[in-house]
């Protein structure tokens, strides 16, 4: 399987790799679902911006101004490009986090049909990352809106079988992750998107753990709104983003205030510029959309479908090797079906603080705890998992550590 | 291995048999979380006579953070504030050293075998956890801590 990717040479990419752990070990990262690392080009790209091309986009009449502006629209073109989508359709934001918050305040504020207020329903997953509950938990509060959710089986799909109960037609926006960041589990959205645009509600795709790993379209997938963070997908914090469908973005009222996203200004009133700058007050993080888009040319050069089957790969590998070990159980699907390249786990009798303490005695970076989705981990009956994710980065030899360090975890504990 | 000083086997004696651990009585009853991991800690105790008494704990949380709180019972039950105050206020530097101090034995007993936690800083909130619910709960109970 090492001719899917050539891993040695992506490892020379990244300069973390280079340095050692504790107790000499090399680094096993194997929390890319929390965050990923950064190869150079990415660091380059943003140090390019800073040494040649840095002023304040959109504003000055000037060369660097001039060259800042093109930089940063090229990278929204890059980004466009990635997700099949059309360049005054991306928002930039700080995060996915603040792509979402943005959506909820947003459909409180815009009046007319798009609006969400009292009596109308919003319809999550149990599946949820927090940053895609709260923001719609506290629109339903603000505004008198009623809150739904689709409950989750045990091997971390969703149960569509109350859909028409669940998607009324008193809804209004339904937010749903393309892959949950805890169990690596892969929903069934084309018929919650097909409910949802039957009773004329919007839907939201949560793409952080997509986008990064797998060729995603939102064309081909029919959502109205999609949002992902930079970070998780090589490229810089700070910056995330938001897709949504033109005739959407254009109706809709901002969500920050300021600089950049109006049209004119009185000392009482002000209107709007149009999609996407109307979302993009204040000077944008624009080194960091430059290095999202070295991030993007990074991951289309190495290929989004091979990333995503060597992932698998290593994730199955990974299984296999888990289910040899007394103690361990996997949490949620058991196979590659539905799945990404995550597996959360338990070893009985183990805190997952504890197993993952041990675990980085190995040079092993892993997540531990309820990964941000407390309600998931809640209704699992656990206190957490540990968590592993997968990215271009890894190797079969990284799973190997990966397996002996959760059974020294088993072993450190067991034999005292 | 650099993880024996963190797991040392006082801690696991501890975390295997907790002390003090039960289901807390009356009223007032604080509720202490990490947000950062989910553990959580629901402790009750009264104050008769300038001395900590009846003090009991449930709680779900990783070895770390039970020991400690097995530990912190056995150190602050029925001892005065003012030595309850003392032991709170030398665990404290303990954990916020960074494993510059290795902390007075003489005061903390058995809660020295928590040292090695100071060099972990993901770990330091955990083995705080319960002494900070111990510190709420005085409080409320009119200690003055």
């Amino acid at each position: 399987m090492n001719s899917i990717l050539d891993v040695a040479a992506i490892k020379r990419d990244f300069p973390i790799f280079s340095q050692e752990m504790r107790g000499g070990k090399r680094l096993v990262f194997l929390d890319s679902g929390a965050t990923s690392q950064k190869p150079i080009q990415v660091m380059d790209a943003e140090r390019n911006f800073y040494s040649t091309n840095n002023a304040a986009v959109h504003r000055g009449s000037y060369l660097l101004a001039e060259r800042a502006s093109e930089a940063f629209e090229g990278a929204r073109d890059r980004v466009a490009q990635f997700i099949g989508a059309q360049s005054h359709e991306i928002v930039f934001t700080k995060s996915a986090t603040e792509s979402l918050n943005l959506l909820a305040v947003s459909l409180e504020r815009t009046t007319g049909s798009l609006q969400v207020s009292e009596g109308d329903e919003i319809v999550v997953s149990e599946l949820e990352h927090h940053a895609n509950l709260i923001p719609w938990q506290e629109l339903a509060k603000r505004t008198g809106a009623v809150l739904k959710w689709f409950e989750m089986n045990e091997d971390g799909s969703l149960n569509l079988s109350k859909i028409d109960q669940i998607i009324t037609s008193k809804c209004k926006v339904v937010a749903i992750t393309h892959q949950s960041n805890v169990l690596g589990s892969v929903p069934d959205i084309a018929p919650i998107i097909a409910a949802a645009h039957a009773v004329g509600a919007l839907f939201v795709l949560d793409g952080c753990q997509s986008v990064p790993h797998q060729p995603v379209n939102v064309q081909a997938l029919d959502v109205d709104f999609l949002v992902f963070s930079g970070h998780k997908a090589l490229g810089p914090t700070g910056i995330g983003v938001l897709w949504g469908r033109q005739e959407l973005l254009s109706q809709m009222e901002p969500f920050l205030y300021g600089g950049s996203m109006i049209e004119t200004v009185t000392m009482t009133d002000s209107t709007w510029a149009e999609a996407p700058k109307r979302f993009e007050a204040g000077v944008p993080n624009m080194a960091q959309a430059v290095g999202l888009a070295a991030a993007l040319d990074y991951l289309d050069v190495v290929g989004l479908s091979k990333i995503h089957q060597w992932e698998l790969h290593l994730t199955n590998l990974a299984l296999k090797g888990l289910k040899e070990i007394d103690g361990v159980k996997v949490i949620g699907p058991q196979g590659l079906e539905n799945r990404g390249g995550v597996i959360s786990f338990t070893i009985a009798g183990l805190h997952p603080h504890d197993i993952g303490q041990v675990m980085d005695q190995y040079g092993v970076a892993v997540r531990t705890g309820h990964h941000c989705a407390w309600p998931l981990i809640r209704k699992l009956g656990l206190t957490g998992t540990t968590r592993a994710s997968f990215y271009l980065y890894n190797d079969e030899s990284d799973v190997e550590v990966f397996l002996e360090s959760v059974a020294g975890a088993r072993d450190y504990f067991g034999n005292r | 291995m650099e993880l024996d000083s963190l797991y040392q086997e006082v801690i696991l004696d501890h975390y295997k048999k907790p002390h003090h651990k039960g289901l807390p009585v009356g009223e007032l009853q604080v509720h202490h979380v990490n947000p950062n991991c989910g553990d959580e800690i629901t402790l009750s105790l009264a104050i008769k006579n300038g001395k900590v008494e009846d003090l009991i704990w449930d709680g779900v949380g990783c070895s770390i953070s039970q020991a400690s709180a097995s530990i912190m019972s056995d150190l602050v039950s029925g001892k005065s504030v003012e030595s309850a105050r003392v032991v709170l206020q030398e665990f404290t530097e303990l954990m916020q050293s960074k494993g510059t101090i290795s902390g007075d034995e003489e005061i903390l007993e058995d809660a020295i075998a928590l040292a090695g936690v100071s060099k972990f800083p993901a770990r330091v909130k955990c083995a705080l956890l319960s002494w900070m619910a111990f510190k709420d709960a005085a409080i409320q109970n009119g200690a003055e801590l």
